[in-house]
Parts: C-alpha cells; structure tokens; sequence
C-alpha cells in the first residue's frame, strides 16, 4: 500500500577512489573535461589546484569577515565614545572626552575579535558544517577518506549523471574502486 | 645525554600518510602508548608500583593534580580570607600576582608566534610543534587569568570589569590601560581558543574515522563538526587559517603592549619607559620558545616523536630565542641607559638601586636576571650546544626563571623605592605566593599532560601536506639543491 511517498533510497553519487593526490587532481580535471559539472572531491590534505578543478570558487568569507572587522571596529569606537560621552561623562585628569588615543586599544581588540569570531563562523556555515552525516559517508571509500585516500564524486544531480558510464569511466582512470552510492536522507 | 646530529630533513625517515596517523592518533585512541616510556624510580618503590604508575604521564598528571590541589586550597583560602595573605602591601600594591600574570602571558606567546606568524612567513617547520605550542597558549593564558581576577579580591564581581548596562550605571574608563588588558587578555584567550579549535577540525574528522565505535567515535564526530575534507571544506578553510592567522598575529604583537602599558603609561621611575613594548613582546617570545622546549623534550622522547620533531626544529627554536634573548639584552641596556640619561633623581637613584650590590634592597634579583637571561643563553651561539638537548634543557628552565626575574625587577623593586623616601617599602612573598605560583604551574603541567592524552598534539594534516610538500621538491629539484 502506498502512502503517497517513495522512500526507496535514491541514488547520491558515484564515487571514485585514488591512491595519491596527483591522480585524483588529474582525474578531476579529465571528469570535467568530459562535461560533467557535479563534481566534488575529498582529500585529507588540501590539494593545490583541486577547486578550480572542479570549478568552485567562493570568496564570500574574505569579504564578510572584513565587514565582521569593520563592524568590530566602530562597535569599539562606539562604546567608547558613547559611554565617555553621553552616558557616563566625567572629566578624568583634564583629558578630553573623546580621546582617540587611548581609545585605540580596545578599538584595535574589538577589530581582531569580531573578525576571528567571524572567521570561524562563518568558515562552518558556508561550509554546511555542522552536518554529522552526509550521504557521501555511505561510500566505503570515505572511512579512509581522512587518512590517505582521495576521492572523486560525480553527484546525481549532474544533468549527465549516468552510473554506468560514470562507472567505467572512473575504472578508465585507474580508480582503485568505484561505487554508487545512495541515500535515504531527506525524507 | 649524547650529542644528537642535526638532521637535514623537518620529517626524518619515509612515512606513508596512514603511519603519521597512527604515529600521532594513536597517542590517543591506544591507551598503551602510554605506558610504553617507563621513569626510573628508586628500588623500595619499583615492587610497589605497577607498569602504569611508572609511565611518564601517570607521573606528570600525578605532580600536577597534587599541585592543582594546592592551588584550589590557595584560592580558597584567598577567597575566604582576602588578599592580605599574600605579601602584597604598601607600597607594594602590585606582587606576585602581577609578576606571575605577566610571566604566564609571555610564556603563552610562543604559541601564537608559532602557529600565526609563522604560518604567514611560510615557515614549514613550524607544522610539527604549532599544535602543541598552541596548546600551551590556552593554558599559560588560563594561569595568567586567574591572577588579576583573584586580584582583585573579590572574583565573584569580576564580571564589572565588562562594559555592560548596569543598575549602578557604572561604566568602564577607557582611558586605562587596565581595561585595555581586560580587552586584550580576553580577546586573546578567544582567539587563540578558536584557532585552535579550527586548525584541529581536519584531524577530529581522522580521529572520528579511526577510532572504534564507541564513545571516542562519537566525541570526536561531535567535534569535527561532520569534517569531510571536501575541497569546497579545504577552501574556505584555508581562507579562514589564513585569516585568522592575519589578525593573530598583531594581536598577539598588542597583547603584550597592552600589557606592557601597565607599566609604562604610568609615572613610577623604572615603569615609565618607552622601550617597554617592543622589549616586553620580544621577552615573551624568549620565555615562551623557552617553555616550548621545556615541554617537547620529554613528551617527544616518551611518545616516539623524534621524527617528526626533529633536531633541526630544536636548533631553530634555539636560534629564535637566541635572537629575542639578544632584543631583551637590549632592553636592558636601554633601560638603565634612559634612567642615567633623564637626568631625574628618581630615575638615577633607581639605577643605583638596581645595579649596586651594596645600595639596595632587591639588585641580587638584577644580577640573577642578567645572570639568567643574558648569560645564561650564551653558549646558543654555539651549534653543538643547539644540538645538545641536556643543554638546551638546562638553558630553557634558565630562561624562564630570567624571565621571571625580569618581572620581579620591573615590579617590587621600582614600587618599593618611587618618589617619597618616607614611603619607601619592602616586599616579601608570603607561603600562600608561592601556593598559588606552583599551583598554578601544576594545573599547567597537568592540563598539558590531558591534552596530549586526549587531543592530537601533533597537526596530523599538516604533517601530511608537509610530507606532500618536501616530495614535491625533491621531485622538482636537481639532487644537489638542498631541499627547504
């Protein structure tokens, strides 16, 4: 009987495994080369070159992180200001107000500390991080994939996606092992 | 102990990417790593304890438990009783508690310079210690913490130091450098907290992998957030080491002036002193690189690390806290320079008061640190001592009592003796100084010891994309070129 819902696991990706990092970079850039699109890689050390490989650039980080800075750096300024202005005003040995030099210090920390806390932030959430699961972690190549393999993944949203040919030509490439993996996640 | 040669290569032997995991994971996820090492211990002893009370760190988280003890019994008492058990006095506002919180801050330095600017300086040796010096950071700035907030005799307010809208309508003065510390220290423990955090993401994911199912696997999946080492991860990942990298390392070039400004933003003879910033960051280098060999000494020989930090790392530590040695001799030098050259009376009676043996009260503790930190460090001059760990040891605890001399110098001594000979003082440490001291020593060897059970104190990826790199060289380059 049918509820209305396919629950059957769905196909995630054909995966590859490789040995070394160069063999992985030179299939990466063969698996686009022959069009594909949906392409992602793992390794256990970042590998040169591997993200344009697969086409991805993202510099979003850079820039909200500065912003994070700017926004640290008046929120300092702010403070200061505002406290030594409006709501706790006192003359403290005849030195101004607003007195920029010594407001620097906490100005310069409030900078360093938005910004670091920014980073971080934000590196795990463009990242999609935290996510203890994800389908790829049903390839059997993955256990290894933190340790000393490289692995190349062709998703099925890739509008050329076919797991056959995929298949054959991953092994074309000298992967140690293919498989297609599939996932039950989004149900 | 024999003379060991100076190795060529960052990364001695040839090492597949799985044994640099089972070499540093397993120093966690195989508890009998730990008892591999086993101390020397007198006879009657040597029936009485088991294998296990005889590994290294049983002993060493033995010591430091004893004397976390001691501390919490200390800050109990202190905060049952108030600060008045410590020496503390008139004049002599500022004691142990700040010699020791400026001790402990220095020593965290190394750290950061370690791991940040060396990053950005592209300094590949830096990749076998960084984790560990960071470690140290987190710690040193814990003890160091612990002092101003205890100081201020009551802890349990300490949160008025933070600006923050209160009922008293009460707010911070930002004209003083103590809330500049108030900033500086707490961003700093954030910060390198979180790049820590960061730089050990990739190998929580190794961990996870590696580890049995149970409740290591679980932590550790906990931690690494779902790591994938995807290369959309590695990316953004990157750029954020980087970044953090960047802005650590004015931070920690500030902290150190900010805390110097303590000192120098103020009119006390001997504190005053332009030269103070500069020569307070390049001491706390010298203490911290000094700490660093202190600690990579023994955990390197008890944990089979000799291949991965190797000689040559000891020969450059050796050479930078040589170097920075040489800025602090210079401090020196400038100080006492401007005391004689000011021409005040308060500063040239300082001078004598500081190097005459015989015209004052503390100058044994100006010779010690000359003797210490100037003398001491001498012989790193000489490649063969740089190569001998015994006397790079000898030297390290050298430098960090100089370096706590130095701090003994700047404070009691120029409290003690400022403008009004009718409030001139002596300062004597009570038994609950020292209390807090050790204790505070033993809660950082003992959070050193837990760390490296059960964090991997060697930067495993990194290790890796080292090993990658050299390769990558050797392939590159003609045979005779020297690899770097």
């Amino acid at each position: 009987m049918s509820h209305g819902r396919d629950t059957a696991p769905k196909p995630f990706g054909v995966v590859a495994e490789f040995l070394d990092a160069e063999s992985l970079l030179e299939a990466t850039r063969k698996t686009r080369e022959a069009g594909y699109r949906a392409i992602d890689a793992f390794s256990p050390v970042p590998v040169h070159g591997l993200t344009d490989a697969i086409g991805f650039d993202d510099s979003r980080l850079s820039w909200q992180v500065f912003g994070a800075g700017l926004t640290g750096a008046l929120a300092g300024l702010g403070l200061q200001v505002w406290t030594s202005t409006a709501v706790y005003r006192h003359l403290v040995g005849g030195k101004p107000f607003i007195s920029l030099p010594m407001f620097f210090p906490v100005l310069y920390e409030c900078t360093i500390l938005f910004s670091a806390g920014a980073a971080t932030v934000l590196m795990f959430k463009l990242n999609g991080l935290p996510k203890p699961h994800h389908p790829v972690f049903n390839a059997k190549a993955m256990d290894r994939a933190s340790s000393d393999r490289y692995i190349l993944c062709v998703e099925a949203e890739d509008p050329n996606y076919d797991e056959e040919a995929l298949t054959s030509f991953f092994h074309g490439m000298g992967a140690e092992s293919v498989e297609s993996v599939r996932t039950s996640e989004g149900y | 102990m024999a003379e060991t040669p100076l190795n060529e290569k960052l990364v001695e032997g040839t090492w597949t990417e799985r044994q640099v995991d089972e070499r540093i994971a397993d120093i966690i996820l195989d508890p009998s790593r730990h008892t591999e090492a086993q101390i020397k211990v007198p006879k009657f002893l040597d029936k009485l304890l088991p294998a296990q009370a005889k590994s290294p760190w049983t002993m060493m988280v033995g010591i430091g438990f004893l004397l976390v003890n001691v501390l919490l019994v200390a800050i109990t008492y202190l905060v049952l009783t108030g600060i008045g058990i410590w020496g503390n006095n008139q004049p002599t506002g500022w004691g142990f508690d700040i010699i020791n919180f400026v001790w402990w801050i220095g020593i965290g330095h190394a750290g950061t310079l370690i791991s940040a600017i060396l990053l950005l300086l592209r300094q590949r040796w830096r990749n076998s210690i960084n984790r560990f010096a960071e470690a140290m950071t987190i710690f040193a700035v814990m003890c160091a913490g612990m002092y101003p907030l205890l100081h201020t005799g009551r802890p349990w307010v300490a949160y008025w130091l933070m600006p923050y809208p209160n009922i008293m309508g009460l707010w911070p003065q930002f004209r003083s450098p103590l809330i500049w510390d108030v900033f500086a220290v707490s961003t700093y423990f954030t910060v390198s907290l979180l790049f820590w955090y960061v730089g050990m993401v990739p190998d929580f994911a190794t961990l996870r992998d590696r580890a049995k199912p149970g409740f290591a696997r679980i932590a550790f999946g906990l931690l690494s957030m779902g790591w994938r080492g995807s290369a959309k991860h590695w990316h953004r990942y990157e750029h954020a080491s980087i970044i953090l990298a960047g802005i650590s390392t004015p931070l920690v070039l500030s902290v150190h002036s900010i805390v110097s400004f303590d000192f120098a933003m103020s009119i006390v003879p001997g504190w005053n002193a332009t030269i103070f910033p500069p020569y307070f960051v390049a001491g706390a280098v010298f203490a911290g690189f000094a700490m660093v060999i202190l600690l990579a000494i023994p955990v390197r020989k008890w944990y089979r690390l000799e291949e991965l930090i190797t000689m040559k790392h000891f020969d450059w530590m050796a050479k930078v806290m040589l170097a920075t040695g040489l800025v602090v001799a210079y401090g020196y030098c400038m100080e006492l320079f401007y005391m004689w050259y000011s021409g005040s009376p308060f500063e040239t009676s300082l001078l004598r008061n500081r190097v005459g043996l015989a015209s004052g009260p503390y100058s044994w503790s100006f010779w010690c640190l000359i003797l210490f930190n100037i003398v001491a460090p001498f012989p790193l001059w000489f490649p063969k001592v740089r190569k001998n760990l015994t006397a790079l040891f000898v030297i390290s605890i050298a430098i960090s009592i100089g370096m706590w001399f130095e701090r003994f110098v700047i404070i009691p001594m120029s409290l003690t003796r400022d403008y009004l000979p009718s409030a001139f003082g002596y300062y004597t440490p009570t038994f609950w100084d020292f209390a807090m001291f050790f204790g505070t020593i033993g809660f950082f060897v003992f959070m050193m010891f837990l760390f490296v059970r059960f964090l991997p104190s060697i930067n495993m990826f990194e290790i890796k994309e080292l090993l990658h790199q050299e390769k990558h060289d050797s392939d590159h380059q003609p045979a005779t070129a020297e690899a770097h």
